[in-house]
């Protein structure tokens, strides 16, 4: 089991989680951010004085998979959420030791 | 033959008609008596009208301060603050009634020197239905007070905007309870009350200012003051190098187009009766506002490369600001030429200006009131007519008509604002700085936010059902905390 954590653009994760959904993956969970990297943020005026906004709001998701799909949800990723401008966000893969659902004390990749 | 002919009928006829009419004696009221039926009948439908528009007008003046000005201010600040911000207008709308109640209308309105109204309306005595023949001669005295109670909540109302986000809630109270009546109600009586020093020949003024709905009365003195506040109460912690923004610019429109609407309350309204010059001052007020929309975002837009939201309802703010004291006098293209100008000036007191002089004023009342009310005030001078408002009598009124003094008079008054405004400021946070232990909250409030550390509440809960918080307090049954949840049949 691998524990997938995409960084992206959030206009684009219907795209990304359709793709994902193809290939397998049965659920997520995502949350609105805000970060930086190497993408630039923007400046806001408000009477003249100049703010300049540095963290831009992504779109995490994460989601748990089994080894055996963790290359196709990163390519359906990468496909889905690649414009080739900075700012299309990031990937992280973790080992997971364990699942559990709570509605049926299941354990493994089975509650996932 | 043909002329006595015409004679002897229009005789006969004559003769008829007093026939008739002595026949009638007694059950047909006399000529005087029909004639006095129709005066006191035209009386009152001229009152009906005239009161029913000043009573609407009321309502619209309360309702620039509450929601207006509580919306255009609290969406201008960061969320921790939205409540205390909208508080500090909201609040006014009670403490001023109550002052203007019991004394503030008297020293406003009643007889009595050139500088205060004395004590002879004290707790409203002898205000009721009849109308006062000086004021407003067709509406019930009590109408004509009510509607000045409203000028009085949202001129310190206006203030707060230069204190906002670090003023003790307790401090803000006694400020603008003293403010009112040291400032407001005394200047009020100068401008528009019975013999005022700055009033106008109809009230027996010594020096003729002319401020048609509070440029003057409200805007200098409220904006000059602002100005004070802002510069003793300091900058607020981290400022200028956090983030300030506006936490919501959506809650700033809204309020920015009620007060809009309601300045139509606030300048048509001073006419006090709904005639042609409420119409006229209709007319200037919206033109003024429009043109002044115009004119901040012309410059902001050459000069910052983009025209804000911000920036458009700010412009029509210092418009309506600008063309308050004008209203009653100028014509439509007056109106958009002192709209227009106020805008521009008004862009660069609150960008350039206060950039330079380096004075925290949050949400820019000095910026907007001030410097706007004082634009607009030396604009009245330059554009009054006598075809709008004939206030002298048939002699010219503004310096376009050839009345030059007309702009000394309106300096002298604005100076006397300025100074009773800045002065009292001064003078009332010192003393309320030695007595409460200063009159700014604790850094750590501060930064805590004083919607939390002085009213113990939150703008925005909404996100409550992610049971950040949980009930405290004598009602609650604590039971549900130890039972498991009933399961969920599907």
């Amino acid at each position: 089991m691998k524990k997938i954590e995409a960084i992206i653009r959030p206009h684009l994760l219907d795209g990304v989680k359709d793709s994902l959904q193809t290939v397998g993956v049965q659920g997520m969970t995502i949350s609105e951010v805000r970060g930086f990297g190497r993408q630039k943020g923007h400046t806001e005026v408000y009477r003249g004085s100049e703010y300049k906004v540095e963290f831009v709001p992504k779109v995490k998701l994460e989601f748990i998979v089994d080894d055996e799909i963790v290359d196709a949800a990163v390519d359906a990723i990468i496909k889905t959420a690649r414009t080739g401008k900075f700012g299309d966000g990031k990937i992280f893969v973790f080992p997971v030791d364990e699942a559990i659902r709570i509605r049926t004390g299941e354990h493994g990749v089975n509650a996932v | 033959m043909k002329p006595k002919v015409a004679f002897r009928s229009a005789t006969f006829s004559l003769f008829f008609m007093l026939a008739a009419g002595v026949a009638a004696f007694g059950q047909t009221p006399t000529i005087e008596e029909r004639l006095a039926k129709a005066e006191s009948a035209l009386s009152s439908a001229q009152t009906s009208g005239d009161n029913a528009w000043m009573l609407v007008c009321s309502a619209l003046v309360l309702m620039m301060t509450g929601p207006g000005l509580a919306l255009f201010y609290g969406g201008l600040v960061r969320k921790k603050n939205v409540l205390s911000t909208m508080m500090q207008s909201f609040i006014l709308m009670a403490v001023v009634t109550v002052l203007w109640a019991v004394y503030g209308y008297s020293i406003s309105f009643a007889q009595g020197t050139p500088y205060f109204g004395g004590l002879g309306y004290l707790f409203l005595k002898g205000v009721g239905g009849d109308p006062n023949a000086t004021y407003a001669a067709t509406i019930p005295h009590q109408s004509f007070m009510i509607f000045q109670l409203m000028f009085a909540i949202i001129t310190p109302a206006l203030i707060t905007g230069a204190f906002a986000e670090r003023m003790k809630f307790s401090a803000m109270l006694a400020y603008t309870a003293i403010w009112a009546t040291i400032v407001y109600f005394p200047l009020a009586h100068m401008v528009w009350g019975t013999n005022g020093l700055l009033a106008l020949p109809a009230l027996g003024g010594k020096i003729n200012a002319l401020d048609f709905a509070g440029g003057t009365v409200v805007h200098i003195s409220s904006g000059f003051s602002a100005l004070v506040c802002a510069i003793m109460l300091g900058k607020r912690v981290g400022y200028p190098r956090s983030p300030m923004t506006p936490h919501s610019m959506v809650l700033s429109v809204i309020g920015a187009c009620l007060l809009w609407v309601g300045w139509f309350g606030f300048n048509a309204g001073s006419a006090v009766a709904a005639g042609k010059l409420a119409t006229s001052a209709f007319v200037a007020t919206h033109f003024g506002a429009a043109a002044a929309v115009i004119g901040w975002l012309l410059v902001e837009w050459l000069r910052l490369g983009k025209p804000t939201v911000l920036g458009g309802i700010s412009g029509a703010v210092a418009g309506l600001v600008g063309i308050t004291p004008a209203s009653g006098f100028v014509t439509p293209m007056s109106a958009l030429a002192i709209g227009f100008i106020t805008g521009i000036v008004c862009f660069f007191a609150v960008t350039e200006l206060k950039k330079r002089l380096g004075y925290d004023d949050s949400l820019d009342a000095f910026g907007v009131h001030g410097v706007g009310g004082f634009t607009g005030a030396i604009l009245t001078g330059v554009f009054a007519t006598k075809e709008i408002n004939d206030v002298f009598g048939g002699n010219p009124v503004g310096l376009l008509e050839g009345n030059k003094m007309q702009i000394v008079n309106q300096l002298i008054a604005s100076v006397i604002a300025i100074a009773m405004g800045m002065i009292a400021t001064f003078v009332i946070l010192k003393v309320l700085g030695l007595v409460m232990g200063g009159v700014r909250v604790t850094g750590e409030d501060e930064v805590q936010g004083l919607d939390l550390s002085q009213h113990g509440e939150e703008g925005y809960n909404l996100d409550l059902d992610l049971a950040s918080s949980s009930r405290t307090g004598t009602f609650f049954d604590d039971t549900a905390l130890t039972t498991a949840p009933e399961p969920i049949s599907e």
